[in-house]
């Protein structure tokens, strides 16, 4: 019973710490930039995609390291092509821009990749489980965990202590005034776009270890990242590592009783904090209205 | 700018646009009309993008490579045979509208597809209402040619009672009665589990068992439920990429010591997808490349190795068996005429060169389904310096006509055209 | 009370210009209504000859349709909705549940998909319509995966993954005479283009009575239209649910034109694509959406035949269309205007 409970709980943990992941990168496009990147799922996939590419090359490590970095470039790339010059305007062309994008580098992953599943050779050492006794948690689940909390953790040192974090976080609250402060909000959006296209490659990478590759992996990953976002909070990057934490224990959870609704209570989660909290568990009123 | 030009640029650019487009569809049937004899058109829509687009792809390929044979040797009923291929995007209103285009712009004679079921049954309603001959290569809901069959459709992959019942008793001989289901929660799912406790019980057996979202990806609470059940095989009935998955995570935590590892279908494509560890257990072939016995088989790995750089799998075998029915049954009807060619397919059999097995391998008439060998063996990592895409080792060849059971107990009460 | 008088005045002026450049006045009016209806009402004549088969527009019709429900919330209220596909897909399931356990009748089954579709988004209306711009489209696209991810699970109720099957148009009878919609596809693509009128006409009525424009102001500045004492938040609402409505309408049709509803009618995908619509046909305009649905569904017909890499073609004209034509084909013109 004991074993039960402490899977369930490390399970929770480890779903919610990687759809903190993902959701933390769209959240930070959309704070700053006001725009919902439908791409990002596709920047995951990208990012798994080019570790398969790359580990032959640079093994599993290097590929690791390598290609968020890679996904972050094209990720840069597009803003300044395309995603900057709608950034002032009605909403709905950046919502198209990006879900145009996507469509795109669906098909472009499936023309260089093919449309079958790829696999992602993990090193021996991660694929082992910890102890014999805890047969479910491998290696590599911890190491997920560990990536990911090295990332948040580096990612909210980074908001709060550099110059550059301290610009995209005034950024959020008043883009106008930063501007006036002579600061070059231009490139600020480009690097915070970046960071967030960074994030969902090192999500890709994760994913691909777990899942494997294929050219839908990014979509099913995209609605809970949304979820997680609303639900912790517009606005908030905390509130979207609460908003993912929650709903990936939640769906850890269910499993144990009744796993077909382990989807459900995402969107039951969802409709109850539409309807009794709707600036979401942290967010603030009117920061997005 | 004064409103004239600006409301004259504006026209200009809506008539360009509409130029363009209708130029677009134009273009095409009016060049077919020009060539001469028309040759006998053949509609395959399948979902060329989406989760499916591998599986689609190889009985597209198959189908192709048909095409061409087909043509080489003299066409059908002496007319050349043209292969229209439509993606379905895995979307039903996209299915049935490439249909009717098909049908309604294209006039083909024959519809096949859909690999998604819930299309093919979709896209069945409307070649029924037009009275087209209507193949279906590799969508496997059972109420196709069950319960819901019609004069004008025929299958050729199996049901999913013939795949659980050609698997079930060399799993239960081999390894024994006690089973644990992991199943996707959908009609394939729920469908193929039934079957499954229906042949489990017959032998005796006892069961217990998980259902799960159809795109779950973390398996381990239900196999930890497994682990505890302490069962003598895990039946796998996920489907695509969930399947993969979930014989990652079964050998990640090394239950394979403790037991069996099976299920109805594991198909090549998937299996090439997992990585060498996971390539295991017992399963349901519903065609294989390797059977060096059969002389036909390996000239036919041979060639299309050769045209196509891949080794067919059962998908391609289904598209290619489609292309060569259709030649089949109009040669035998004489006629393109719908309903003459369905008469003509009731238990019409394949020749050895496109059955590609031994045996006898026809339509069943009660129910206008394909009654082939089901190929029941093992899957495993290749072997050092063995054949390419060896992955599966055939125990033995289960008929489908016994597997498949009664055509009353499909359900299927076939009526004619009025 | 005198500032309300003279509120409704000034957004009368301005929107009477609105509503011109929507193409709402004028001689040019009746000569584009005379010339769109003469030719969608001899539609099964002409457009064999060009190579397209009357399924495909009535296609046309009914993504028309639902593209133009969603223009009186995007383009005339100047909010943004990427969910609108759920309303559609609860139409079209709304009709199919009706067809298939209720009553074999197709003017029930349309009621019943269009109030299914119409109450869901007044109810989810209430809920959202404090928020703006971003954050209420981000839950309109949530709220649309929640009934995608309903009519996918629940097997025994919807069909499930697979669709819910096993229903058909019913011919329509008064007395003695029937409308064999059933199996005659002109007489049913002329009964689409009945239902596409009258609602098309509903819908004109409504966008020019007062209430129509004040729409429109509250379009053209939010905040003025408040200060001017405009219930702004119960306009809005009210946009929001008669789009719904319209919408689901819309997602009926398509049940009946399919036989069939899948759960794809509900995901957000398609809503993108009766944005795009709207936005390529030109989204100010009325009659902007119907002109981008065609456009859009005949080049997604022909170029997903042309080739298996459809998709990049098709979002690479959703990324020119953004970046170049952001008025769509109809809106240059009043852009030009200026």
């Amino acid at each position: 019973m004991a074993q039960v409970i402490l899977f369930n709980v490390t399970n929770g943990l480890i779903i919610g710490a990687f759809y903190v992941l993902m959701a933390l990168g769209l959240s930070l496009i959309l704070n700053l930039s006001n725009v919902i990147n439908f791409a990002h799922g596709n920047f995951l996939a990208l990012g798994g995609y080019l570790a398969f590419t790359l580990s032959p090359v640079l093994g599993y490590w290097g590929a690791l390291l390598v290609s968020p970095v890679l996904t972050a470039l094209i990720g840069l790339v597009v803003e300044r092509l395309m995603v900057r010059r709608i950034y002032n305007r009605d909403p709905v062309y950046s919502l198209l821009l990006t879900f145009g994008l996507a469509f795109v580098m669906q098909d472009m992953a499936r023309y260089i990749w093919g449309p079958n599943g790829l696999p992602l050779g993990l090193p021996d050492a991660l694929s082992q489980p910890i102890t014999p006794d805890l047969f479910f948690i491998t290696w590599y689940r911890v190491f997920m965990v560990a990536v990911v909390i090295v990332s948040v953790v580096g990612l909210f040192t980074f908001l709060r202590y550099t110059r550059v974090g301290l610009r995209i976080r005034a950024g959020t609250f008043d883009l106008e005034t930063v501007s006036t402060l002579g600061i070059n909000v231009r490139n600020l959006r480009t690097f915070n776009f970046a960071v967030g296209c960074m994030l969902a490659g090192l999500s890709g990478v994760l994913a691909a270890g777990q899942i494997g590759l294929n050219p839908n992996m990014g979509d099913d990953l995209l609605m809970p990242s949304f979820i997680a976002i609303i639900v912790g909070g517009v606005g908030s990057l905390i509130g979207t590592l609460f908003g993912g934490l929650l709903i990936g224990m939640a769906a850890a959870l269910t499993t144990v009783v009744y796993p077909s609704a382990s989807e459900a209570v995402i969107y039951a989660i969802l409709m109850a904090v539409l309807l009794l909290r709707p600036r979401g568990l942290v967010g603030e009123e009117g920061m997005m209205s | 700018m004064s409103k004239f030009t600006a409301s004259l640029r504006r026209r200009t650019f809506v008539q360009a646009g509409f130029a363009l487009g209708a130029s677009q569809v134009i273009g095409a049937p009016f060049i077919i009309k020009a060539l001469g004899d028309e040759p006998v058109k053949i509609g395959m829509v399948d979902p060329l993008t989406g989760v499916l687009s591998a599986l689609a792809q190889s009985e597209v390929d198959g189908a192709k490579y048909a095409e061409a044979e087909i043509n080489k040797k003299g066409g059908i009923l002496g007319r050349q045979v043209q292969l229209l291929v439509e993606d379905s995007a895995n979307d039903v209103g996209t299915g049935v509208q490439k249909t009717r285009k098909l049908i309604d712009r294209d006039q083909v004679n024959v519809i096949l597809g859909d690999v998604n079921s819930g299309i093919a049954y979709a896209m069945a309603q409307v070649t029924n209402e037009k009275k087209v001959l209507h193949i279906v290569p590799g969508g496997h809901t059972d109420p196709i040619t069950g319960t819901n069959c019609k004069w004008n459709v025929f299958r050729v992959c199996n049901t999913t009672s013939m795949d659980a019942n050609a698997v079930t008793p060399e799993l239960v001989k081999r390894f024994g009665k006690k089973w644990f289901f992991i199943t996707p929660d959908y009609a394939y799912g729920h469908t193929l589990q039934e079957a499954f406790i229906k042949a489990l019980t017959k032998l005796g057996g006892t069961y217990d068992g998980d259902m799960l979202p159809i795109n779950n990806t973390d398996f381990s609470a239900t196999l930890i439920k497994a682990k505890a059940f302490k069962p003598n095989v895990l039946l796998n009935n996920m489907g695509g990429l969930t399947q993969i998955n979930c014989m990652k995570q079964f050998t990640q935590f090394g239950m394979e010591k403790e037991m069996a590892l099976g299920g109805a279908l594991f198909e090549l494509e998937s299996i090439k997808a997992c990585p060498t560890d996971a390539q295991t257990g017992w399963w349901d072939m519903e065609w294989w490349w390797n059977q060096p016995n059969v002389p036909e088989v390996v000239k036919f790995v041979a060639d299309y190795r050769a045209a196509t750089k891949k080794t067919p799998s059962a998908r391609d075998w289904f598209g290619y068996v489609s292309m060569h029915t259709v030649r089949l049954a109009a040669e035998k009807a004489k006629s393109l005429d719908g309903p003459k060619m369905a008469a003509a397919m009731e238990g019409l059999e394949l020749p050895p060169d496109v059955a590609l097995q031994p045996g006898k391998v026809a339509y069943r008439a009660g129910d206008h389904e394909l009654m082939p060998n089901i190929f029941v063996g093992e899957v495993h990592p290749l072997k050092a310096g063995g054949t390419p895409d060896d992955y599966f080792t055939v125990s033995q060849l289960a008929p489908g006509e016994q597997a498949a059971g009664s055509v009353a107990d499909t359900g299927c009460k076939m009526t004619q055209p009025s | 009370m005198t500032t309300a008088i003279v509120a409704g005045k000034e957004s009368e002026t301005a929107s009477d210009k609105a509503l011109a450049a929507a193409g709402f006045a004028g001689r040019r009016r009746i000569l584009l209504l005379v010339a769109i209806w003469a030719a969608l009402a001899t539609v099964p004549f002409w457009l064999p000859l060009l190579g397209g088969y009357t399924a495909l527009a009535g296609r046309v019709l009914v993504f028309g349709l639902a593209a133009m429900g969603l223009n009186m919330l995007l383009g005339f209220t100047g909010v943004l909705s990427f969910g609108h596909a759920a309303y559609f897909g609860l139409g079209a399931y709304g009709a199919g549940l009706t067809l298939r356990y209720l009553v074999h009748s197709t003017p029930l089954a349309m009621l019943a998909g269009t109030l299914l579709g119409g109450l869901a988004g007044t109810l989810f209306g209430l809920l959202i319509v404090r928020r703006r711009g971003v954050y209420f489209a981000m839950c309109t696209i949530a709220f649309g995966q929640l009934w995608y991810y309903l009519a996918y699970s629940w097997n025994s109720f919807t069909g499930g993954f697979d669709g819910l099957r096993d229903f058909h148009r019913e011919p329509i009878g008064w007395g003695a005479f029937t409308l064999d919609i059933e199996s005659n596809g002109t007489t049913f693509y002329f009964f689409l283009l009945a239902v596409f009128a009258i609602a098309v006409a509903l819908m004109g009525f409504l966008l020019r009575s007062p209430f129509g424009r004040t729409l429109l102001a509250i379009r053209e500045n939010e905040r003025r239209a408040r200060f001017l004492g405009v219930p702004v938040e119960q306009h809005i609402w009210l946009s929001f649910s008669i789009s719904c409505f319209f919408t689901a309408l819309a997602g009926t049709l398509y049940a009946l034109l399919n036989n069939f509803a899948d759960p794809l009618a509900l995901h957000y995908s398609l809503s993108g694509y009766f944005v795009v619509m709207t936005v390529i046909g030109g989204m100010r305009t009325f009659w902007g959406p119907l002109l981008g649905a065609a456009v859009f569904v005949v080049l997604q017909d022909y170029i997903s035949s042309m080739t298996v890499n459809w998709m990049s073609f098709i979002g690479a004209i959703f990324i020119l269309v953004v970046l170049f034509f952001p008025r769509g084909l109809l809106g240059t013109r009043r852009y030009a205007a200026k």
